[in-house]
């Protein structure tokens, strides 16, 4: 025991270490919020879209040779959030045609490119980092570490001040728009801050990845809570807490930070799945 | 009794081509108007209109000057997100008050009153608590007649409020309305059920396919051609 706490010890005297945890934390978080409202509105996928959006244009990033590729990644997919809305609101293109079209085709562009202006020897290597997010979260500078607390604090807040807003466009748009509210807006506001989020992920779990950061929390936490707060506040427990294992798991074991940040989330999923049941029996 | 609203050859349509035309018809306070109508007669397009969610392609629509978007209570058909959604009915009738709230983040001290006293006098304040999937159909609809309460007090305007209910929780739901109606609130009723809308309305609309088939009130329908013709036709299709 000794031996594990003193490994423990070590590890935590590296920096690099502690940025891991911190923007593992705020990504899991930030991604929990929004998730419950992602899956409630039937928009599982645009995470998954989004992130194959991002992949294509991180690929792009990397033939020109960007240093900090967030500049050319954060634009394309808060454009393509917008408009993938855009394309769910119009009853001329489905919703889940307009998204498979844009990831699939976003995921083939950005692989082409990968092959015929190559950045390093390994190819391969390249792409399994991207979708996988492999150990890029291990290797974060300080300034990544910043841009990720800012964005976190801005999607936090807005979630926080616009709380009651959400709630109120994912359980019934008919009825706000009815009302005189323009929901209109508040979807647009979803989609970028889950565009903001999706960005930041990347970094942690990859492109593949992203949705199960933003799915699984919110489902386990729908299995046995029922009311929307609760959902959500337990959504962001279940969220930090698998992120967090998932972290010292993977330091502790070698494994990919990303999938072993799902596979604890999959673990809790069928905690909660089996919990379900006993609550379900106590309620009838 | 003040007028609610005034329509006078009002053609509505879709993209550019005429779903429905020559409505005209009058709601005034208090009254309980029930829009009769096949599917694809142009209800649902004659619905946003009412809201002001979109504008008809000609004719005029009266609306008295202090009346604004929103002013009536909208109660939309269930969608398929609503029937496993995790909300308390606190949550979901407080959201009535959302138009209220402006910019402002939080609800406030009147809103939250508001909530609570409309969840009482729909007889719900003991479900508030409860979670809207696990209610039965009736109670639902009573949450969002709550919800709709809570955003518009004077008009409520119900799109075919009694779909997938039983037998019983349909008799209590067009009492429910009634006694709203007798409490001053006017109402608007989308309906296919030929039945309760003579039993309960004041006044009928009925559309036929592409046109206005009658308006006036349910006396005078049931003595008209076409409420005959269609009382036969509803007569026929229970038995």
């Amino acid at each position: 025991m000794s031996d594990f706490a003193a490994k423990l010890q070590l590890y935590f005297s590296y920096p690099f270490v502690w940025y891991a945890l911190i923007v593992g934390l705020l990504i899991a978080l930030c991604s929990s919020l929004l998730g419950v409202t992602l899956v409630l509105k039937r928009f599982s996928y645009i995470g998954d879209g989004l992130s194959h959006v991002a992949f294509g244009a991180m690929a792009i990033a990397g033939i020109l040779g960007l240093t900090n590729n967030m500049y050319i990644v954060l634009p394309i997919t808060l454009i393509s959030a917008v408009l993938l809305l855009r394309t769910g609101q119009n009853s001329k293109i489905n919703g889940d045609a307009a998204i498979a079209m844009i990831s699939v085709g976003a995921l083939a562009v950005g692989y082409m490119l990968m092959n015929l202006f190559p950045s390093s020897a390994n190819i391969s290597g390249d792409v399994c980092t991207t979708l996988f997010g492999s150990t890029s979260i291990l290797t974060l500078k300080p300034a990544d570490v910043i841009i990720c607390i800012i964005m976190s604090v801005i999607v936090i807040a807005v979630f926080l001040l616009f709380y009651h807003k959400i709630f109120a466009v994912t359980f019934d748009e008919n009825f706000i728009k009815a009302a005189g509210v323009k929901a209109e807006g508040y979807n647009l506001l979803i989609a970028i801050i889950t565009a903001l989020i999706i960005v930041l992920a990347m970094n942690l779990v990859g492109s593949l990845l992203i949705s199960a950061l933003i799915i699984f929390p919110a489902l386990s936490a729908m299995r046995v809570f029922r009311s929307f707060k609760r959902v959500i506040v337990c959504s962001a427990v279940i969220s930090v807490f698998c992120a967090g294992t998932g972290i010292f798991t993977s330091i502790m074991a070698g494994t990919p930070v990303g999938s072993t940040i799902v596979v604890t989330d999959i673990a809790v999923f069928f905690i909660f799945c089996i919990a379900s049941l006993f609550t379900r029996g106590k309620a009838k | 009794m003040g007028n609610v609203l005034h329509c006078q050859d009002i053609v509505l349509g879709w993209e550019g081509s005429a779903v429905v035309s020559g409505l005209n018809f009058n709601i005034s306070e208090g009254d309980y108007l029930c829009i009769l109508g096949e599917n694809g007669s142009g209800k649902s397009t004659l619905i946003k209109a009412l809201l002001g969610l979109n504008k008809p392609m000609s004719g005029m629509m009266i609306k008295p000057a202090d009346m604004k978007a929103g002013d009536i209570g909208y109660l939309p058909q269930q969608t398929a997100v609503q029937r496993d959604f995790p909300a308390s009915v606190r949550e979901i009738v407080l959201s009535g008050c959302l138009p209220k709230c402006g910019l402002r983040p939080f609800y406030n001290k009147a809103e939250k009153e508001l909530a609570r006293s409309t969840m009482e006098r729909l007889g719900i304040a003991e479900l508030s608590k409860r979670c809207y999937r696990e209610l039965s159909g009736g109670q639902q609809q009573r949450v969002l007649i709550a919800r709709a309460l809570c955003a518009a007090q004077k008009v409520l305007l119900l799109d075919e409020p009694v779909t997938g209910l039983d037998p019983k929780a349909q008799l209590d739901l067009y009492d429910l309305i009634a006694e709203l109606n007798k409490s001053g609130v006017t109402i608007i009723m989308v309906s296919h059920d030929f039945a309760a809308a003579v039993k309960y309305a004041s006044h009928i609309l009925h559309i036929g396919a592409r046109h206005q088939l009658f308006f006036g009130t349910t006396a005078d329908y049931l003595s008209s051609d076409v409420g005959k013709l269609f009382e036969e036709k509803a007569v026929s299709e229970n038995e």
